[in-house]
């Protein structure tokens, strides 16, 4: 039996060693989707109601690709933070919290990977 | 060795629904919301990378009155998470932490993102169509 009480792991940097990273993460990605929200949804309406060849054409430009490949990387970053913890809060199964944080994270990736994909394939034009 | 005569804290029902409570859990509910519109995002680059067809197609499922009201939801969703994360990136930096200012940033994040979404909307209207 262990005479030290739960603070003495709890202070510092916490029993998992990594407690401020998720939260400095989670504000970061939060303050660099402020501006590219905004200019989605100016974006969005701007194109909205234009034909095919013309979105395809305004995505393509290589300023609206980077800062659109920038908005989704962002957004599924700061998804996966913040879908994290809803897993953490409510799953407390152990091997199906850790299965689902695994499948939450792979997703993410597959999902961000993906829309690189569509967003070069645009600019690239094929 | 349990202690099961020890005072166990009220279940979530118990409590009176406070705007402080619900605007946080509509925070986390809009961030979910939000995690399910990406999917439509990729699906939308997706389809404008295969090409006419398969982008028009999308908008005319987006254009009918079942796409209209997932896009109202999935807009205000993000005007609510905008605002309301703003809120919180100032009490990170420790600022509005009196009741008071609470009460008023709470409730001047739904009215902003109400105010934002119909602004939105009455633009694209205003530009004619909706898709």
């Amino acid at each position: 039996m262990s005479l030290r009480t739960p603070l003495a792991r709890a202070r510092g940097v916490g029993s998992a060693r990594q407690g401020t990273s998720h939260f400095w993460a989670q504000r970061v990605s939060a303050i660099a989707l402020i501006p590219l929200c905004v200019w989605f949804v100016y974006s969005m309406l701007a194109l909205q109601g234009s034909p095919y060849e013309a979105v395809h054409a305004w995505i393509a430009q290589p300023a609206a690709a980077l800062l659109f490949g920038l908005f989704v990387v962002s957004l599924f970053y700061h998804a996966h933070l913040g879908l994290q913890v809803v897993i953490e809060d409510y799953v407390h199964t152990q091997w199906l919290k850790v299965s689902s944080l695994v499948l939450l994270k792979l997703l993410c990736v597959l999902l961000a990977a993906a829309a690189i994909l569509s967003l070069l394939r645009i600019a690239l034009g094929s | 060795m349990k202690n099961t005569t020890r005072p166990i804290s009220p279940h979530l029902q118990i409590y009176r629904p406070q705007i402080t409570s619900v605007l946080s859990i509509v925070h986390r509910g809009t961030g979910i919301v939000l995690a399910t519109g990406a999917l439509l995002l990729v699906y939308w680059l997706n389809a404008l990378a295969a090409g006419a067809d398969a982008f028009d197609q999308l908008r005319h499922l987006m254009g009918a009155w079942y796409g209209q009201v997932i896009l109202l939801g999935f807009s205000f969703s993000l005007f609510y998470h905008l605002c309301n994360g703003v809120r919180h990136l100032f009490w990170d930096a420790g600022l509005g932490f009196e009741l008071e200012t609470v009460y008023r940033s709470g409730k001047a994040v739904v009215a902003v993102s109400l105010l934002l979404t119909a602004v939105t909307w009455m633009t694209a209207f205003a530009r004619g169509g909706t898709s």
